[in-house]
């Protein structure tokens, strides 16, 4: 088990220096930071010097291993864009990423699973032909015009809901910033976390229906209605229950994806989190955001599939009973 | 409406009991909060770290300057009453400053607090610094006058004032920020989200990019203005900013998206108000090279003066005006904006496209085939930038000018002027000190110092370049105004320019407000008025 854990420990300290060393080298076909920063007065030595004030004149070996060597104690720098320091805004924005792939996450779940089944169940209905016709669209329609679409007709024409922002929000602690608990924060929720999660929402829905109808199938549920058990009974008990392993592996690692694709969401909305951040750093060259967002995500995946794999032991016994096994 | 009544209700009864309720019901019977939304944020709240637009729009709420600048562009008194050139020595600036002014923390706005803040905004790493270069040295006389002294007599020196904000000393020295924020410091300074300035409203909330709340500062010297809470949101989403206005979420809208300029005008409850912007948009070129990196010519066709006329001929300005602008442009043949000093209606007038005679000129002058060249542009600064470029692509082919069009973002652009690496590009320039020879300076000047850093044509003309630095002290401003003249004439003449059009700027809000568009696009909220 702990040979295992460090195994894995490692490979993902390796993935995440190849995704510092792959960003880094992208870095250097963004542009140059300096015309942002400085006015349009400047004079070309001053541009000069303020580039070498900040090592990017210095080979690229040379600036990948300055930040290394920073990154590890936690120093991402200075924001070139916004003067205030990387890890604190970076700090300062993740929960309301957080909050929102939290809330997206769980409902593209609950209505997929849900959607998932009743289509499986009522083969053939008209609602389930309507709802399998709509997610049709969930998974065409680019989430760029999904949002534009929503902030029109539930902000502009009914306005029902905010087209833009977090709403009010209130500091837990002095770290955490939530929009949960106060009423125009859980309204400016549903928007966005709709546009989110909507894409996941009809994969965990088609998921679900394809593993239901086969597992519906199978010769024990055959022998389960044989039985004389009820409907309820073989369907959730039984049937549902054997779908959900492939089911929650995906959604575990859709997790991964709500979160680091969440900055067109977050753009659409104007949601203050770290991926609209980043959107806003690409634009002017903010170097010290984007190594740390990109490292910041590499790291959320690379946790997210660390656990995955430990649940797989710990779920899967002939996982371990191969290893016992060779052991002897 | 409704939802600010409430709360100014709530206040009101919270502060019930206590002495002030009098006073509280005084002010809550006009209190008005705007919210407003444009693209951007503010990069910084320090008044000296950043020249930037969006920057100092919202600082002019928080800081103010010595001189302002009005909607038609003159200058306005603000916290310098009077000011002028000494009558013993033309090198000095003579500024009055105003009695009675106090900053926000309440402590009272001396002569030192504008020497120190001048000082600041002149030594690096301040942003302003460069339009301070010529100062030798700041001082106070007496408690209400500043003597600016400049290495030579500068008659314009107040034009660089309008956005050189005014902070306390004794603040500044208490929190650490003496000096502007340092980028390579790697270290964040105080001045960067907190503010003690003399403006009409203080800063109550700040969280950048999100939302900042400024509040009207009731020991302001001028009148109190309509506006008594702003709260401002930056919307980087051109759909979602107009939704939110349509929506009611806001009040103002300082970017509006071109093509949605006509839908917003037509929606009830909504209104635009446009203006000319402080910004043109022109071609230039590399007139001077012997041979062109992206040609296929053996030599550089862009020295000819016969190509050049060619170019101007094949520029539909129109064209670009009503297709790619949507009628939101001034086309014009000068890159200055018609309320700059040097400005003549002459200067502005452009012919009918040629094509014809575009094309025979091009043989004329040696390529009887054409010839190819790569035009760089970029796509995410300016108005319609990359469109506008690319109806340039097709209007030069018909003069057999084959353009191959490589349009990128901004940061990847702008270092190929710099870096003398493109041959044709497009820019955009602004004149903030409301006179031409800022444009001469950077645009037409040999790059050499502090001179030429956006000159991207390699054009130098030494007899120019005297004319130029002559401006910057010529205190008979008729005589100098003549010699401006002059300049423009063998620009033109020379043809190192070639303009599209000045932007124009529009405001979207909803009905019973009025804001006037500003120039620099920095709309003050103290001058919006509610019917």
């Amino acid at each position: 088990m702990l040979a295992f854990i460090l195994r894995r420990v490692l490979q993902s300290v390796i993935v995440m220096l190849t995704v510092a060393l792959v960003a880094f080298a992208l870095f250097r076909f963004v542009g140059d930071p300096i015309a942002s920063m400085v006015g349009q007065e400047a004079t070309l030595a001053e541009r000069m010097e303020l580039r070498e004030a900040l090592g990017l004149n210095d080979p690229f070996i040379v600036q990948f291993f300055t930040f290394l060597s920073r990154a590890v104690v936690g120093d991402f720098g200075i924001s070139y864009r916004l003067q205030q320091p990387v890890m604190e805004l970076i700090l300062s924005r993740l929960p309301a990423t957080l909050e929102l792939a939290l809330v997206s996450g769980i409902a593209a779940f609950v209505f997929g699973v849900g959607f998932g089944v009743y289509t499986a169940l009522r083969r053939g209905g008209w609602a389930s032909s309507s709802i399998m016709t709509v997610s049709l669209i969930g998974v065409s329609l680019p989430t760029f015009l999904i949002g534009v679409l929503l902030i029109w007709v539930f902000a502009v024409e009914l306005q029902w809901l905010p087209s833009f922002g977090r709403g009010d929000v209130v500091d837990l602690g002095g770290w955490w910033r939530t929009g949960f608990l106060t009423e125009s924060g859980r309204m400016s929720m549903i928007l966005p976390a709709i546009t989110l999660g909507l894409y996941q929402m009809t994969l965990i829905m088609r998921l679900v229906r394809a593993e239901m109808l086969e597992v519906l199938r199978a010769d024990y549920i055959k022998f389960a209605r044989a039985r004389g058990l009820s409907n309820r009974a073989v369907n959730f008990g039984h049937a549902l229950k054997n779908t959900l392993v492939p089911v929650i592996t995906i959604t575990g690692l859709q997790l991964g994806s709500i979160i680091a694709f969440s900055i067109i969401t977050e753009t659409v909305f104007q949601w203050p989190g770290v991926g609209a951040l980043f959107i806003n750093s690409v634009r002017f060259v903010d170097v010290p955001v984007m190594a740390a967002y990109l490292m910041l995500i590499a790291l959320v995946f690379v946790v997210i599939n660390l656990i995955v794999d430990l649940l797989y032991y710990l779920v899967d016994p002939r996982l371990r009973l191969d290893r016992s096994a060779a052991g002897h | 409406m409704s939802m600010k009544l409430d709360r100014t209700g709530v206040r009101a009864r919270l502060m019930l009991g206590a002495a002030a309720v009098a006073l509280a019901f005084a002010g809550a019977a006009n209190a008005e909060t705007l919210r407003w939304a444009r693209v951007a944020d503010a990069l910084t709240l320090d008044p000296h770290s950043q020249n930037e637009g969006p920057t100092h729009t919202l600082n002019h709420h928080i800081y103010e300057t010595l001189v302002g600048r009005a909607v038609d562009g003159s200058l306005t008194p603000r916290l310098a009453t009077e000011w002028g050139i000494s009558e013993e020595d033309d090198t000095v600036w003579v500024f009055k400053i105003r009695e009675g002014v106090t900053f926000h923390d309440g402590s009272a706005m001396t002569a030192e607090d504008v020497v120190f803040s001048l000082d600041r905004a002149r030594t690096p790493p301040s942003g302003m610094a460069a339009l301070h270069a010529a100062v030798e040295e700041v001082t106070a006389v007496d408690d209400t006058t500043v003597h600016v002294r400049l290495s030579g007599p500068a008659p314009l020196y107040v034009q660089n004032l309008t956005n050189t904000f005014i902070m306390s000393k004794a603040w500044a020295e208490e929190n650490g920020v003496e000096t502007a924020p340092n980028f390579a410091a790697g270290e964040e300074a105080f001045s960067v989200r907190n503010t003690n300035g003399t403006g009409p409203y203080v800063m109550v909330e700040r969280d950048p990019e999100v939302r900042t709340v400024l509040q009207v500062f009731d020991g302001h010297w001028a009148d109190a203005p309509a506006v008594t809470e702003i709260i401002y949101t930056p919307i980087s989403e051109a759909a979602t900013r107009v939704a939110a206005l349509l929506s009611g979420e806001v009040d103002v809208v300082q970017d509006v998206p071109v093509q949605d300029i006509a839908r917003l005008e037509q929606t009830d409850g909504i209104k635009v108000v446009r203006g000319p912007e402080n910004r043109n948009i022109f071609f230039s070129y590399d007139m001077t090279s012997d041979r062109l990196a992206s040609s296929d010519a053996e030599d550089n066709p862009f020295a000819k003066p016969e190509v050049r006329e060619a170019m101007a001929l094949s520029l539909d300005r129109n064209a670009i005006r009503q297709v790619v602008m949507r009628g939101e442009s001034q086309p014009s043949a000068a890159p200055l904006p018609p309320f700059v000093n040097g400005w003549t209606e002459e200067l502005d007038a452009f012919g009918e496209p040629d094509y014809a005679r575009a094309a025979e000129l091009v043989a004329e002058a040696g390529y009887p085939n054409g010839f190819s060249v790569d035009l760089n542009c970029p796509n995410d600064r300016y108005l319609n930038d990359e469109a506008i470029c690319q109806a340039l692509v097709g209007m030069l082919a018909r003069a057999n000018i084959r353009v191959n069009l490589v349009s990128q973002t901004r940061s990847l652009h702008f270092p190929l002027i710099e870096n003398w690496e493109t041959d044709f590009y497009l820019l955009g320039w602004g004149v903030p000190t409301f006179d031409s020879q800022y444009v001469f300076d950077f645009l037409v000047h040999t790059r050499e110092g502090s001179y030429g850093s956006f000159n991207g044509t390699r054009y130098s003309n030494p007899d120019l370049d005297a004319k130029i630095e002559s401006l910057a002290t010529m205190t008979d401003l008729d005589a100098r105004d003549a010699v401006i003249a002059e300049i423009w004439e063998e620009v033109m003449e020379e043809r190192i320019f070639l303009n599209v059009h000045n932007q124009m700027l529009a405001y979207a809000m909803r009905d019973g407000i009025s804001l006037d568009v500003h120039p620099e696009n920095q709309p003050r909220m103290t001058t919006v008025t509610f019917d």
